[in-house]
Formats: C-alpha cells, sequence, structure tokens
C-alpha cells in the first residue's frame, strides 16, 4: 500500500467527523417533555377517556371525530368512561381545558417532530406570556 | 420486425372490440361506479329558504352579509378577483338572467339581490369533485369537508351560481385594516390556503337549533324579509309562504334544482 500510513490517518480522521454526534451525545438523551396541564384541566383531573388512551390515540379519535361531525353530522361523543356527553370539537371542547397550546400540545409534537395542520384553519386559544388564562 | 399486413388489421381489429367491450363490461358488472360522485336521495328534513326582497334595503342586506361574515371568518380580501363569496349582492340582470327586459322598472333592475349557495336539489359541484370533499346530505345541505378539499376548482367551474371561492392565500393573512380583529368568531375555524369555500346553510347552527345566521339578523328587522325552514313539512312557515307568494329561483332550466327562492 503506496502511502499507507497517511491512507489510515485519514480514515480516523474522516471516522472521527462522521461519528462527532454520535460520541459527543453519548448519555445525553433528551427527555420526552411532560405536557403542561392547565390550573382547568388540572382540576377537572380526567380528559374524556383515560391518560393512556389520549395520550396514544388522541390523534386517532380527532381524525373519526372530523369525518363523524361533518360527515354525518354526528356531533356528540358518549365516553364510556366518564359516562358524560361532549361535544366533538377540538377548537371548542379539546381547547377549553387545554388552553395552553404550546406548552400542551406543541411539547411533545415538536419533541416527535410531527406538524399536525389542525392550526392551518383551527383557532387555537390566545396565550398571554404569564401562561393561559 | 415480422408484423405483416394481415397481422397488424388483425391485432388492430381485437384491441378495438376489446375497447368497446371494456365499458359495456364495466357497466353490467359494477353499473354506475363510473360515475364521479353518486347524489343520495334527501329523507326526511330538507332545508330550503325563501329570501322576499320586497322587505330588504341596503341596510338590512349589509347586515345579513355581516352576520354571516363575521360567525365564519369570511376575510374581506380587497380584490375582487380574490373574493371569497358566502353571501353577496347582485342586480337583477345578473342574478336572473334570460329574465330581463328592457321596459323593466329601474328599481327591481338595481335591487341589490342576496346571492348565496342554492343547496341545489341536484348539484352539480358533487358530481364533479374528484375526492368527494363536497356532498350532498340527506337534509338537503351541500356541505363541504375542508379536509379531504385537494383545491382543484372543478367545483368552480361547474357550479352555475358563482357560489364557491377559492381561497388563493391564507385568510388570516388578509388585509389587517379591512379586517380588524379576524378571525371574529373564535368558536368556528377560518380556512387555509388552497381550498373552495361557500355557504353551509350554517348547519352547525342547524344542529342547536338556531336558524341561520342571516335569516337571524334579517328576522330581528322584519319577520318576513327570510324565511328558512323544511320544505319537506307542508305545514312548516316556508311552505305557507310559498303558496302565498310568487316565487323564482335562479337558472331553474339547468335543472339544478336551487333551494333558495325570491319574491320579487
Amino acid at each position: 500500500m503506496y502511502d499507507g500510513g497517511k491512507i489510515i490517518i485519514g480514515i480516523v480522521i474522516g471516522l472521527a467527523i462522521l461519528l462527532f454526534p454520535f460520541y459527543t451525545n453519548i448519555g445525553k438523551a433528551a427527555k420526552a417533555p411532560e405536557p403542561e396541564l392547565t390550573a382547568k384541566a388540572k382540576e377537572a383531573g380526567k380528559c374524556i377517556e383515560p391518560k393512556e388512551f389520549m395520550t396514544s390515540g388522541h390523534m386517532k379519535m380527532l381524525d373519526e371525530w372530523r369525518d363523524e361531525v361533518v360527515r354525518q353530522a354526528d356531533r356528540y361523543y358518549k365516553s364510556d368512561w366518564t359516562g358524560e356527553v361532549y361535544y366533538k370539537s377540538l377548537q371548542v371542547t379539546c381547547m377549553e381545558c387545554h388552553s395552553n397550546k404550546s406548552k400542551f400540545c406543541d411539547k411533545c409534537h415538536n419533541y416527535a417532530d410531527v406538524d399536525p395542520f389542525c392550526w392551518d384553519c383551527h383557532i387555537a386559544p390566545e396565550e398571554s406570556d404569564n401562561g393561559p388564562q | 420486425m415480422g408484423l405483416n399486413r394481415r397481422d397488424f388489421l388483425r391485432i388492430a381489429g381485437l384491441s378495438a372490440l376489446a375497447g368497446l367491450g371494456g365499458k359495456t363490461a364495466f357497466e353490467i358488472l359494477a353499473p354506475g361506479e363510473l360515475e364521479a360522485s353518486e347524489v343520495p336521495l334527501p329523507k326526511g328534513v330538507k332545508w330550503g329558504m325563501l329570501i322576499n326582497m320586497h322587505k330588504f334595503d341596503d341596510a338590512l342586506t349589509k347586515k345579513c352579509i355581516e352576520a354571516c361574515h363575521k360567525y365564519h371568518n369570511v376575510p374581506n380580501i380587497g380584490n375582487p378577483k380574490e373574493e371569497v363569496k358566502w353571501i353577496w349582492t347582485d342586480s337583477f340582470h345578473h342574478t336572473f338572467p334570460g329574465q330581463e327586459n328592457e321596459y323593466q322598472s329601474e328599481d327591481i333592475e338595481e335591487m341589490p339581490f342576496l346571492l348565496l349557495c342554492n343547496h341545489c336539489t341536484n348539484p352539480p359541484c358533487v358530481r364533479v369533485c374528484p375526492t368527494k370533499a363536497t356532498f350532498k346530505r340527506e337534509d338537503g345541505i351541500v356541505a363541504m369537508d375542508m379536509h379531504r378539499c385537494i383545491g382543484c376548482r372543478y367545483c368552480m367551474a361547474a357550479c352555475p351560481y358563482g357560489s364557491r371561492s377559492f381561497n388563493w392565500g391564507d385568510p388570516r393573512l388578509a388585509p389587517e385594516a379591512l379586517n380588524p380583529e379576524f378571525p371574529q368568531n373564535p368558536d368556528y375555524p377560518t380556512r387555509s390556503k388552497g381550498v373552495v369555500e361557500k355557504c353551509n346553510f350554517c348547519a352547525e347552527r342547524l344542529a342547536k337549533g338556531e336558524q341561520p345566521a342571516c335569516v337571524e339578523a334579517a328576522r330581528e328587522e322584519n319577520e318576513e324579509a327570510m324565511i328558512f325552514g323544511d320544505l319537506g313539512d307542508p305545514d312548516s312557515e316556508i311552505r305557507k309562504a310559498l303558496r302565498e307568494h310568487y316565487t323564482i329561483r335562479r337558472k331553474p332550466e339547468l335543472g339544478t334544482g336551487p333551494n333558495v327562492f325570491y319574491v320579487i
């Protein structure tokens, strides 16, 4: 191998640069964010379905809601868990309690790098600098 | 290339036969499947609207339009080419083309006719929509599912009433001077760039048992100016009014079956 030493040094430097992001971030995994609840949500103490279901399945539920509301004019949701009936609306019902979009919705969405287009049309509640009203 | 004239003619003939048989076979096996969209027959309630032009003046017309636009967060773009229309006005000449005559009273010609989606019984916009984003509900409302609209504007070409508008830009970026405090109703969404929108007969208000926003605004001033109700019920207020007055509709000759009636 001609110039073997130089090639090996080159490979080592090349690998070091390539793997730089991996060894600098070892042990520093970004923790999953904890969405913050508003005072109103805390006081209610429960969502419309169990927390685990809402965490993993809220997007599916909203997707079903929007079809049922718009296409079948079926506007009310009966929860077997709470036994109550809710108006199916992201903008009116969900955001009434979770009025802190930036600290509730966006925290996880940013972490998971998802960009739902709900807010292109649906209006998020206004948030002041001191947190939601 | 070993294709002689005899083989070429044979292949061409068979291809033509297959081509003719293909569509026929499809129609026999799955009739109607080739249509872009089916129009379900309305059952039970069938919403309709009556507009009594004798009761309208400029102030009342403006009030109705404002009530609708405020409720549904309809932006004022300020450019007629990009205008978003839910409810608007036009002259007799443009509203009822073919029915004008040169001796007609100027009062009628200049009257600001209140126009909105006619929620046709046989809506051409529904027929052409490639994604079924616009559809006919059982109660007669021609509704739109903004989640499905791809903004192809086929429906705008199909609608003979100009009732549909395209969002050329984000409505939230509409000029602020023309849209103070937009969006005004925090309980109703705006639209996004690239979808078509139109009047929805206030489906969300009807679900709560309320009258459409424009009708409510008009009736605060005059009970007879606008009547909204069930065309399927012979004893409803609108059917009684339709029996009492002679009414005309926009372009009935097209066979769309408009459900907005005008008393002139």
